[in-house]
């Protein structure tokens, strides 16, 4: 099971985020979540928001085998993880974020926080 | 530590070329609590005494509030202020988006720039990182153009606002844009950026909010976007945004028409909410942390050019639509988006647009000042004149003063028809026929704006008891003959209003979640305990709202020379012709009907004849000047 984007449904509010930072770090701040938004404007007006989709792929490339799977989920394991940040650069999407507050980076959990609150329905959880 | 807030005040002198920060003061947050009562303190407290708006030692403030950027519906509101390009009075303006949020995340609750920059320039903040940049190259370019490129150039997480070349060339009515099409519309905001040198903020916040309670706001902001889904207005309101009221404003005889000579078309079909799901939306566009996104960005093509553009809501309809007689929800899309381009404010720009027709009908202008003709109805006309003024040529240069100098300087008793308070263009609803709405229009503080108090559903429904816009524009059966709306008990509605719109501008929401969608005033409440870990009760925040109030009308006694009871009056055309045709033809609001209902509403207020505020009042709000 993952998180999937519903083309064309967003409208750029990005509660999903401020969910994501409440539920997985006690924070109000956006830039610390999981999930991120582009808005295409002027031309063509549009959102796309970028999600895990749990490929796998920045386990595969973790030197230190800091990041397993649970489930459905790759989770980073941050007593082994050096943060050297070679997830970050081969998440195809994009989607492992660094932040400048913390010495490793972090990725969606499946905790469903942004599915749950999307006000217009633009986040699903799907096999 | 101040729970909800950044914490930190961020001043810049243009001129020194000198950066400060100081810690947000407790007795200003106590006192004030955020946004709009930090604009009107500050402005009040440490904008130099009659100085021009233009001047270099004009301010300008960017504030927001404790529930700004936090997890509840509609938290992305940014305030601006500054000594009015449009009045000489106070002057404040606000915009959706994502501006202020990323403001408050770089850890900034406010902002002051004083001085001017040498060279064209703008502010680049990255949290503690703040620069005054070179900004020749976007000099002279549109609000749009310079947005895509330094997005491109900055990166496209950064949160922009920029000015069009009217703002540059300090047309009195400027706006600033924002994230495509967001704009702080009012007061000639945008031109107090231009006479600094500014052309643009750019900013990238990564910081945490300080949160008193982050598991109950996580609890109480769930609780309330469920709530707010739940309520009629939310399916009601949200397809159509604010564009969903054109029909109801057209029917109820209150849709400004070819310069409010009329209140009523038949064409609303063409450009109302429905025309812009049909014909021209592309996609839905919110703001930030918003459940019920009013921006509808558009494609609109036209026969003089094709656009991507956001909008047009409701007060471009009424003002570029019907005001100048576009009767396509096309044309107006098009022309909304050269109003942002140029930095113009749609609303103000319908209103000289529509007055500078007019006076070419008349005879009064030529063909010589326009370069061709003009007329009512015709895209390439409104246009004309849009570029003329944002560039300031030809007629455009006394166009650009806005309709109160530009009508003196040109006297044929074309003031009787500039339709203005204080300096101020009207907005979108005809009031002769709703006297509450026109008092609120004559005695709101930065001119006539409808956003410091709307009670035009109360005036239709009889001077009904408030309720919010859902319930009043949903329950009334078409009329074709609306009788005369009473004067009698207007005060009262007037002041509710008055005092509960400036609410959700001090805490730093948008008010549509509670005015349109009906959202409860204790969600707002609950949340503020948890971001803040104080009480708020509803009743004192708007005793807050009354301060404010008190001490911009002070304001203007300080500012404004002449300043009392003959700024507070409406353009002639509304109290001496009466509506021509329509829903409410032959009503207007008597010379007579006006000066009680600004008596009662001085007295009301604790304001002499003229309209200041009595002593004793603003001790009993604690206002020590």
């Amino acid at each position: 099971m993952h998180l999937k984007y519903i083309e064309s449904k967003c409208s750029g509010c990005r509660t999903c985020q401020l969910a994501c930072s409440l539920v997985n770090f006690k924070v109000n701040n956006p830039s610390k979540s999981a999930l991120r938004i582009d808005g295409k404007f002027p031309n063509p007006g549009n959102y796309n928001v970028r999600v895990c989709n749990q490929c796998g792929i920045c386990a595969e490339v973790c030197p230190v085998d800091a990041i397993r799977k649970e489930g459905d989920t790759y989770k980073i394991d941050k007593n082994i993880c050096i943060g050297c940040m070679a997830c970050v650069e081969a998440c195809p999407k994009d989607v492992i974020i660094e932040h400048e507050d913390y010495d490793t980076p972090f990725k969606c959990v499946n905790c469903r926080a942004c599915v749950s609150i999307c006000p217009r329905d633009a986040l699903e959880f799907v096999d | 530590m101040l729970y909800g807030y950044a914490g930190k005040v961020l001043r810049i002198d243009l001129t020194e070329n000198k950066i400060t920060k100081e810690d947000l003061k407790k007795e200003l947050v106590d006192e004030y609590i955020g946004g709009r009562g930090f604009v009107a303190k500050t402005l009040y407290d440490e904008l130099p005494a009659n100085i021009k708006p233009f001047d270099p030692e004009n301010i300008f403030v960017i504030a927001m509030g404790p529930l700004s950027g936090t997890f509840m519906p509609a938290t992305g509101k940014t305030h601006f202020g500054a000594k009015s390009p449009a009045t000489g009075g106070y002057g404040d303006s606000n915009m959706g988006g994502h501006f202020g949020v990323e403001m408050k995340y770089a850890g900034y609750d406010m902002t002051i720039l004083k001085g001017k920059a040498e060279t064209p320039s703008y502010i680049l903040i990255e949290n503690d990182k703040i620069e005054v940049r070179d900004a020749e190259k976007y000099w002279g370019k549109g609000s749009f153009e310079v947005e895509e490129e330094l997005k491109k150039e900055l990166g496209e997480e950064y949160q922009i606002l920029t000015i069009g070349p009217a703002g540059e060339n300090l047309v009195r009515f400027s706006c600033i844009s924002h994230d495509f099409g967001r704009q702080a519309g009012r007061i000639g905001i945008g031109a107090v950026l231009g006479s600094k040198n500014i052309k643009a903020i750019a900013v990238r916040g990564t910081k945490d909010v300080p949160i008193y309670d982050p598991e109950a706001l996580y609890k109480f902001g769930k609780e309330t976007y469920k709530a707010a889904s739940e309520k009629p207005g939310f399916k009601g309101w949200t397809p159509e945004g604010t564009a969903g009221i054109t029909n109801w404003c057209n029917d109820v005889g209150a849709l400004p028409t070819r310069n409010f000579k009329t209140s009523h078309v038949d064409y609303a079909d063409n450009i109302n909410g429905k025309a812009i799901i049909d014909r021209i939306k592309v996609t839905d566009k919110g703001c930030f942390a918003c459940p019920t996104p009013c921006g509808k960005y558009s494609h609109a093509k036209t026969k003089i050019g094709s656009t991507y553009v956001e909008g047009p809501e409701y007060e471009t309809i009424a003002m570029l639509g019907s005001n100048c007689e576009l009767s396509e929800i096309e044309e107006i899309a098009y022309a909304n988006f050269i109003c942002d381009e140029l930095g113009v404010d749609t609303c103000s720009a319908g209103v000289v647009a529509s007055w500078a027709i007019e006076c070419f009908e008349k005879g009064i202008f030529t063909e010589d000042d326009f370069g061709m003709k003009i007329s009512f109805g015709d895209l390439e006309s409104v246009v004309k004149i849009l570029e003329l003024i944002s560039k300031r040529e030809k007629i455009g240069d006394l166009l650009a003063e806005g309709v109160k100098i530009a009508s003196e300087k040109t006297k044929h008793d074309t003031d009787k028809f500039a339709i203005h308070v204080k300096g101020l263009e009207w907005t979108g609803y005809e009031c002769r026929n709703a006297p509450g709405m026109m008092l609120g229009y004559m005695t709101a503080d930065i001119g006539a704006h409808h956003g410091r108090c709307w009670v035009l559903g109360n005036d239709v429904a009889g001077s009904a008891d408030a309720g919010n816009v859902h319930d009043l524009i949903s329950g009334g059966k078409k009329i074709n003959k609306l009788p005369k709306a009473k004067r009698e008990g207007v005060v009262p509605i007037v002041l509710d209003s008055q005092h509960t719109r400036p609410a959700f501008d001090i805490l730093g929401t948008c008010r549509l979640q509670y005015m349109e969608i009906g959202l409860e005033t204790e969600y707002y409440e609950k949340n503020y305990e948890a971001i803040t870990g104080k009480k708020l009760k509803w009743k004192d925040l708007l005793i807050l709202s009354e301060k404010i109030w008190n001490l911009n009308r002070c304001f203007n006694f300080r500012e404004i020379e002449d300043f009392g009871r003959k700024y507070d009056y409406p353009p002639a055309r509304l109290y001496e012709d009466p509506i021509p045709n329509g829903p409410n033809e032959g009503h207007l609001v008597e010379k007579e009907e006006i000066e009680k209902m600004l008596t009662d509403f001085y007295e009301a207020r604790g304001w002499d004849s003229q309209g200041k505020p009595q002593k004793e009042k603003l001790e009993s709000l604690g206002i020590n000047l």
